[in-house]
C-alpha cells in the first residue's frame, strides 16, 4: 500500500505548478485553468485524508467543492467574455482600468 | 502493482500540468488540462473513491472543459508569442516563489508524517455511490439544496454578464 505522504506530495506539486502558472501567464483563460488545477490539487488532498481516515465527509466536501468550481467556472468565463468584448483582448497586462 | 499505477498516474498528471502552463496555444493547454483531470480521476480510483472519480470525469473533464474550449474557440485567440522567447526576471521570481511554497508544504508535511494515519481498511465500503448517497441525502441535505440554488444563481448571473447589451445613447450619437 502507498503511504499517504505520496498523495499529499502529488497534491502539493500540482498546487505549486498552478501557482507558477497563475504568476507567469498573461492569458486570462490559461490563468483560469491554472486556478482549476489548484482546486483539483486541494481536492486530491481532501480525498486522500478522507480515504485514509475512513471517513466519508471528505468526499462529500469534494462533491460540494466540485459544484462550487463549476459555478465559478461559469461566472469567470462569462466575465472573460465581457472583458474580451470591451478590450478585444484577454491579456491581463492590458486590462489596467483599475490600476493605480 | 498499485504503486506502479500510482507512479504512472502521478507522472502523467504532473507532466500534463506542466504542459498546461508551458504550451503557447490555449487549446493545447485546455486539452492537457483534460489529461490532468483524467489522471487525477485514476488517482481517486486508487484511493477507493469511485463516486468522486466518476464525477470528476463527468463534471470536470466533460462539462467544465467543454465550456472552456467553447469560450476559447468563441474568442478566437491566437497563440501567445512572447512566452519564453526572452528570459525575464518575472519568470525566475515566479519560479522561486512556487518552489518556496512547495518546500514549505513539503517541510510541514515531513514534520508530521509520522502522525499521519494508515489507510483505513473499511474504505472499500465507504467510497461507493450507495454510502455517499446515504450520507449526502440524510446529513447534508440542506447544503445539497443550497448548492442547487448556487448553480441556478451562477447560470443566471453568467447569462446576465455575458449578454450583449447595446447602449442606446451611443446608437443615437452615431
Amino acid at each position: 500500500m502507498i503511504s499517504i505522504d505520496w498523495y499529499l506530495a502529488l497534491s502539493a506539486v500540482l498546487f505549486c505548478i498552478g501557482i507558477i502558472g497563475v504568476l507567469i501567464r498573461k492569458n486570462a483563460i490559461v490563468i483560469f485553468m491554472c486556478v482549476e488545477l489548484m482546486l483539483n490539487a486541494v481536492n486530491l488532498s481532501l480525498l486522500s485524508f478522507s480515504s485514509y481516515h475512513g471517513n466519508v465527509d471528505g468526499q462529500i466536501l469534494v462533491f460540494f467543492s466540485l459544484a462550487v468550481a463549476a459555478a465559478e467556472a461559469v461566472v469567470g468565463l462569462a466575465i472573460i467574455i465581457a472583458i474580451f468584448r470591451n478590450n478585444l483582448s484577454v491579456d491581463v497586462s492590458r486590462i489596467n482600468l483599475l490600476r493605480w | 502493482m498499485i504503486s506502479y499505477i500510482f507512479i504512472f498516474l502521478a507522472i502523467l498528471a504532473v507532466a500534463s500540468a506542466l504542459a498546461v502552463v508551458i504550451s503557447r496555444n490555449t487549446v493545447n493547454s485546455a486539452l492537457f488540462l483534460v489529461l490532468t483531470m483524467v489522471a487525477l480521476a485514476g488517482v481517486y480510483l486508487l484511493l477507493q473513491a469511485q463516486f468522486v472519480a466518476v464525477i470528476q470525469v463527468i463534471v470536470y473533464a466533460g462539462a467544465i472543459m467543454v465550456l472552456f474550449l467553447f469560450v476559447i474557440m468563441l474568442l478566437n485567440l491566437d497563440a501567445e508569442k512572447s512566452l519564453f522567447n526572452k528570459l525575464r526576471v518575472k519568470y525566475f521570481v515566479a519560479f522561486i516563489f512556487g518552489v518556496a511554497v512547495l518546500a514549505q508544504i513539503l517541510y510541514s508535511m515531513g514534520t508530521v508524517s509520522n502522525m499521519l494515519p494508515e489507510i483505513s481498511p473499511q474504505m472499500a465500503q465507504i467510497g461507493t455511490v450507495e454510502a455517499i448517497g446515504d450520507v449526502l441525502f440524510k446529513e447534508y441535505i440542506l447544503p445539497f439544496h443550497i448548492v442547487a440554488l448556487l448553480l441556478t444563481a451562477a447560470a443566471t448571473g453568467a447569462l446576465l454578464i455575458a449578454q450583449h447589451t447595446i447602449n442606446p445613447v451611443t446608437e443615437k450619437n452615431d
